[in-house]
């Protein structure tokens, strides 16, 4: 579980994060948003208690930060933005070193066990100068669960994988949420984050938005609900603005997109409308918003 | 004390696969410890300095306790000069290790990731002093033994290996030497948080062993004598000049400072 109360950092002039509050309960697949520069990997870095806040306070597992920093680290997996590998030596003892930081007690077997899980095994001998980025992203992910965290960040954790890994990666953070993890992702990939986080937040120095990716596309656009007709017209348009559920209403070719609170309620009222007006429906669909509106709307606005 | 073990068995079997690390580390000691060992050799298989008491200056001499003949003290004399560059083993080993041991954590990357971990910085901090430490003073004190044998072996003369074996300079090797080691790693730490190229590093480094090289010629020019007092002030003057880099090393080698400011 991860708390935080007006977490604050300023580094001389510029604050990096403004005010972050947040309450990220155990298990949760916890998807943080923004820009380069929005102060994302300053935020982790707090949390992981790499550096210090200049004010506010945050617990992680349990662990106060500035107080149990050693706690926190040992309880927390880190996959930083840029792997950071000893290239002289082979995956194995890159990986042996940290089991043996993060005091694991059966180092072979984590070590072995990860490597197979990530297809790496028989690689483990090769020094990592030889690798791919994606391999090295895979090795990256490898350490940061060596030590089997309650809680896992992950700072882009799809970069630079090709499609294959990356799904590989998709289905290993799936398989570590049911084991009860809390994850904590920074991503820029917006599909990557429908697909697995719970929640997200939207971030520029300061929490621009916060919840599930249907409710944050309801909370931007509204749901727009769109009417095929064989025949539309303005006049259409106009009845059906009239009615009280409806906030919004355009003529698109043959189509109208209404904005409506509630679609699943008030469908049948407006399909009855324009049959009695004499439209022939077609069919009915809902104007599915990608993440990426949502995102761009909110960042466009901060 | 296990993640401070695990941090020097990580950074030897890194460093050591580093040619020029490698090349310091070896080849170093080994012509510091062969050059006095070869003068020891030339001038005592030569007649001309066998018996030769009355060509030899009365500076020389007055070196020499006065029982020495003039060719032993001719011998102590030379090789007292060059055993002063044998003090440049313990200054440049650690600035060697621990300037491709840090900037090579910075351009690879992997301070962050190791920062994450649960280790305290005055672990990695004493880790990564004690892997350039040790290796240094290794050498120096396995070099000064094989000089002191050699020596043994070549003239066999139990007077002039007691006058290198007296308390100066075993007040050089083990109190000095370590000394000049943890200046070295400390100043290094304090360029490598500047300096993103582990050879730029490692030549700024260097500039520690100037003093050893002052000295050298101070010595030749007859203006240093290496005496007892010579080296209690040093030892005093170093554990000053350490304190002061210590301190300056371990501010800089703070957890937010490395992943903030260090570039």
């Amino acid at each position: 579980m991860i708390t935080t109360q007006n977490l604050t950092k300023r580094f001389d002039q510029i604050t990096a994060v403004e005010n972050l509050t947040l309450e990220i309960p155990e298990g949760e697949v916890f998807g943080f948003l923004g820009p380069n520069g929005a102060g994302k990997t300053t935020t982790v870095r707090m949390l992981t208690s790499l550096i210090s806040p200049t004010s506010g306070s945050a617990t992680v597992n349990g662990h106060a930060i500035g107080e149990r920093d050693i706690d926190i680290r040992r309880s927390v997996g880190l996959l930083t933005e840029t792997p950071g590998w000893y290239d002289n030596l082979s995956a194995e003892r890159n990986l042996e070193i940290y089991a043996s930081l993060y005091e694991v007690e059966d180092i072979k077997g984590q070590v072995g066990k990860y490597l197979r899980f990530l297809g790496l095994w028989e690689r483990r001998l090769d020094v990592t100068a030889t690798f791919s980025k994606g391999m090295k992203q895979k090795l990256a992910i490898a350490r940061a669960l060596l030590h089997e965290p309650r809680t896992v960040f992950l700072d882009e954790p799809t970069a630079a994988l090709d499609p294959e890994a990356s799904r590989l990666v998709r289905e290993f953070i799936l398989e570590i949420k049911q084991q009860g993890r809390t994850i904590f992702i920074c991503t820029h990939n917006l599909d990557e984050a429908e697909r697995l986080c719970d929640r997200i937040a939207v971030f520029k120095t300061r929490l621009l938005v916060l919840d599930s990716p249907a409710n944050l596309r309801r909370q931007v656009f509204g749901r727009k609900v769109v009417f095929h007709l064989l025949q539309a017209d303005q006049a259409l348009v106009e009845k059906i603005i009239q009615l009280p559920q409806v906030t919004e209403a355009k003529l698109i070719d043959h189509k109208i997109v209404a904005t409506i609170d509630d679609p699943e309620k008030h469908n049948p009222e407006i399909i009855r409308l324009l049959v009695s007006e004499g439209a022939d429906v077609q069919f009915v669909g809902e104007l599915r918003r990608s993440l990426e509106d949502v995102y761009l709307q909110l960042v466009k606005n901060a | 004390m296990k993640k401070i073990q695990t941090i020097i068995r990580k950074e030897w079997s890194e460093v050591f696969k580093n040619r020029m690390v490698l090349f310091t580390v070896a080849f170093l000691p080994l012509l510091l410890t062969a050059i006095p060992l070869g003068i020891i050799y030339a001038t005592s298989s030569s007649a001309e300095f066998a018996g030769a008491s009355s060509e030899i200056p009365g500076e020389i001499n007055a070196f020499c306790p006065s029982d020495f003949s003039g060719g032993d003290c001719f011998q102590v004399f030379i090789v007292s000069q060059f055993m002063i560059m044998f003090m440049i083993i313990p200054l440049a080993i650690p600035a060697s290790i621990s300037s491709y041991s840090i900037v090579g954590e910075k351009v690879n990357r992997s301070l962050e990731p190791l920062l994450a971990t649960p280790i305290t910085t005055t672990e990695l901090l004493i880790g990564k002093s004690l892997a350039a430490i040790i290796p240094a003073l290794a050498a120096t004190w396995i070099g000064f033994t094989i000089f002191i044998l050699g020596t043994w072996i070549i003239i066999a003369n139990p007077e002039i290996i007691g006058y290198f074996l007296d308390g100066r300079w075993l007040i050089a090797i083990f109190v000095i030497g370590p000394l000049m080691a943890l200046s070295a790693v400390s100043f290094s730490i304090i360029i490598s948080s500047r300096v993103n190229d582990p050879r730029v590093a490692e030549q700024v480094s260097m500039i520690i062993i100037l003093p050893v090289l002052a000295a050298f010629f101070g010595q030749m020019a007859g203006i240093i004598t290496l005496n007892i007092t010579f080296m209690l002030a040093s030892v005093i003057v170093l554990a000053l000049v350490d304190a002061v880099l210590v301190f300056f090393s371990i501010r800089l080698f703070q957890r937010e400072t490395i992943i903030t400011r260090w570039k």
